[in-house]
């Protein structure tokens, strides 16, 4: 299928999604769908650096937060931001966050990377905890705009805006897997070395999947404050986030877009119906994702695409 | 303004008796990370389990914490000998597939904290000991010993392991094979067998650690993130394969961390950690004391 085709394909089941929901009426499954679809762009932003280049980030929750607290700055600073203007601040801001990242940790490959995208995602929260202006330890509200733009409420508003980056990032993230950027994060993510040598440049490649994966991150974690109403730094650096981005795109399969967007669908939906089945059910959702997270590790290593994929070919390959 | 030589001497105090007890949260990490090259992020979930151990035989038994974590010792070995089976057979037989490897002890991570939440809450829990309330005062110094037995129990097992490393045929095995496990196989040693019991031992320090945490401070359940980045920046500042670099990079950071907490508020500790951890990894990734 071509990049043309494929995102009219993507925009069109999302028109769907959002018509079928509108139809349903029912204002919980905007709340629900809000949170399954920002994990969609986490995974897939995660998978970006994880599944194309085989670099883990541990410190997914970071970036998301430098983008939710980038719009608590700018709404202090000028009340009612219009929402585009947040999302690509966001970006930016992650974006950064994410260079800077990887020109301190060019030198480091496998787990020294790892340890140190979590490091980073400490002294971050440390930082924000102690900042007074963005409320510190103690948090602070956000109020929504009285009149949600283009739907009935506001929920619904986020819902769309969510629904649209997940278009965006799973086109983006398509584009790059069959480009020759995406070539060279392969390479990258076979042998190093071997890339180096044969004059893939791999130092520009890791800042470029570095910054992109944290834009993006960014960018879903920009309306999260309206979302919530009240972030503190608890929430925004949860590491439930960090744990999500790792499962969701591992679970589902990490060699092409398809699998963080099944990952994210099957873990987010399963957690959303767990907050509403049984109660406890931040910690259990948790515990859910932890025990699927190591059983798919075992057993299917190459993911729910990869279960697939195999049994597509036959056996022996 | 005078400087608040008092208020130093007690932080550095303090910090040393902190760096004693972190060198016993790191031997793990340094045995299995520095040693086995196996990124055991659980290692500190693992530790708070200890903790919480500890804790249920103190509180319904009235055992004292730390000899009931001496007792359970062979429990935490034998759970770090499975979790190696598993690993082996899963990953490391495998190939090169980190990511994976990560993936899983990331999981076990989860499932330990969130275990302990579900079944303990997230109320902070503390043990009684005779050694957990005084302190000795010589002067204006405070030796609390809260904080002495762990640092004393912490530097006594790291010697015995030290000395294990060093003296005994296996204790060397698990050196050579953290050097050359090719070589080892033509001396007609299995490595995998030497990294099963390493792996082990690293798991079994998790139930005295968890013994001496919880003495030093009352804690719930994610109290184990802090340590995640406290652990490798030590065992990365001390040069990762070595036992007494460990010792040395547990103090310094100890010292620094109790510094800071004493003149900047104890906020911005966890900065110091990781921060540590950053810049070395920036700029001397083969640690303080690496060629």
């Amino acid at each position: 299928m071509s990049q043309r085709n494929f995102a009219i394909l993507a925009i069109l089941v999302a028109a769907a999604v959002l018509g079928a929901f509108l139809l349903i009426r029912q204002e919980y499954l905007f709340v629900a769908g809000y949170i399954v679809l920002q994990y969609v762009v986490l995974a897939t932003a995660w998978n970006i650096l994880g599944g194309y280049m085989g670099y883990i980030n541990f410190g997914a929750a970071a970036f998301f937060a430098m983008g939710a607290y980038g719009t608590v700055v700018i709404q202090k600073l000028f009340p009612m931001p219009p929402m585009i203007v947040l999302i690509i601040a966001g970006g930016i801001i992650a974006g950064v966050v994410g260079l800077v990242m990887g020109y301190l940790t060019l030198r480091l490959r496998g787990a020294f990377f790892a340890i140190a995208t979590l490091a980073l995602a400490v002294v971050l929260q440390t930082l924000i905890t102690n900042w007074g202006f963005v409320g510190g330890s103690r948090g602070a509200y956000i109020v929504r705009p009285p009149q949600a733009p283009l739907l009935e409420t506001y929920v619904q508003y986020l819902f769309l805006v969510m629904l649209v980056l997940s278009v965006l990032a799973l086109i983006t993230a398509r584009a790059i897997e069959r480009s020759r950027l995406g070539y060279g994060f392969a390479t990258i993510r076979d042998d190093e070395l071997a890339a180096e040598s044969s004059g893939v440049p791999t130092l520009k490649l890791k800042l470029i999947a570095t910054t992109l994966s944290g834009a993006m991150m960014g960018m879903a974690g920009a309306p999260f404050p309206y979302y919530i109403n009240y972030l503190d730094p608890g929430s925004g650096f949860n590491l439930a986030f960090a744990i999500n981005a790792i499962a969701m795109p591992v679970i589902g399969g990490t060699t092409s877009w398809l699998g963080p967007l099944i990952g994210a669908v099957l873990l987010g939906s399963i957690q959303q119906y767990a907050t509403v089945a049984i109660s406890s059910a931040a910690d259990l959702s948790n515990l859910i994702v932890g025990v699927l997270l190591v059983l798919f590790v075992i057993i299917a290593p190459h993911g729910i695409v990869g279960m697939f994929r195999r049994s597509a070919r036959g056996p022996g390959h | 303004m005078d400087f608040p030589f008092e208020l130093l001497i007690n932080a550095v105090i303090a910090g040393l008796l902190l760096g004693g007890f972190y060198a016993a949260v790191t031997v793990g990490i340094s045995l299995s990370f520095g040693m086995l090259d196996i990124v055991n992020i659980a290692h500190p979930a693992f530790i708070i389990v200890g903790s919480y151990i500890a804790y249920i035989l103190n509180v319904t038994y009235g055992f004292d914490p730390i000899l009931s974590a001496i007792v359970v010792l062979p429990l935490f070995y034998a759970l770090g000998w499975a979790i190696y089976q598993i690993y082996y057979h899963s990953f490391e037989k495998r190939g090169r597939d980190s990511m994976r490897g990560f993936s899983f002890f990331f999981g076990l991570l989860f499932i330990a904290e969130v275990s302990l939440i579900l079944v303990f809450g997230v109320d902070y829990r503390y043990v009684e000991a005779r050694y957990v309330g005084p302190a000795i005062h010589f002067g204006f110094v405070d030796l609390p010993y809260r904080m002495m037995v762990p640092c004393a129990v912490s530097l006594l097992m790291f010697a015995a392991l030290q000395l294990f490393i060093k003296r005994t045929f296996i204790g060397r095995a698990i050196l050579a094979v953290s050097q050359d496990q090719l070589a080892l196989q033509l001396m007609a040693v299995d490595p995998v067998r030497i990294k099963r019991i390493a792996f082990a031992l690293s798991i079994a320090t998790a139930s005295i650690a968890g013994a001496c945490l919880i003495v030093i401070q009352p804690l719930e359940p994610s109290v184990g993130r802090e340590y995640i980045g406290r652990v490798f920046a030590i065992a990365v500042l001390g040069g990762l394969n070595s036992l007494p670099g460990t010792l040395v990079g547990a103090i310094l950071l100890g010292v620094i961390e109790s510094i800071t907490a004493t003149f900047y508020g104890p906020s911005w500790a966890p900065a110091v950690a990781f921060g540590c951890l950053l810049l070395t990894l920036a700029f001397r990734p083969a640690g303080l004391f690496g060629r």
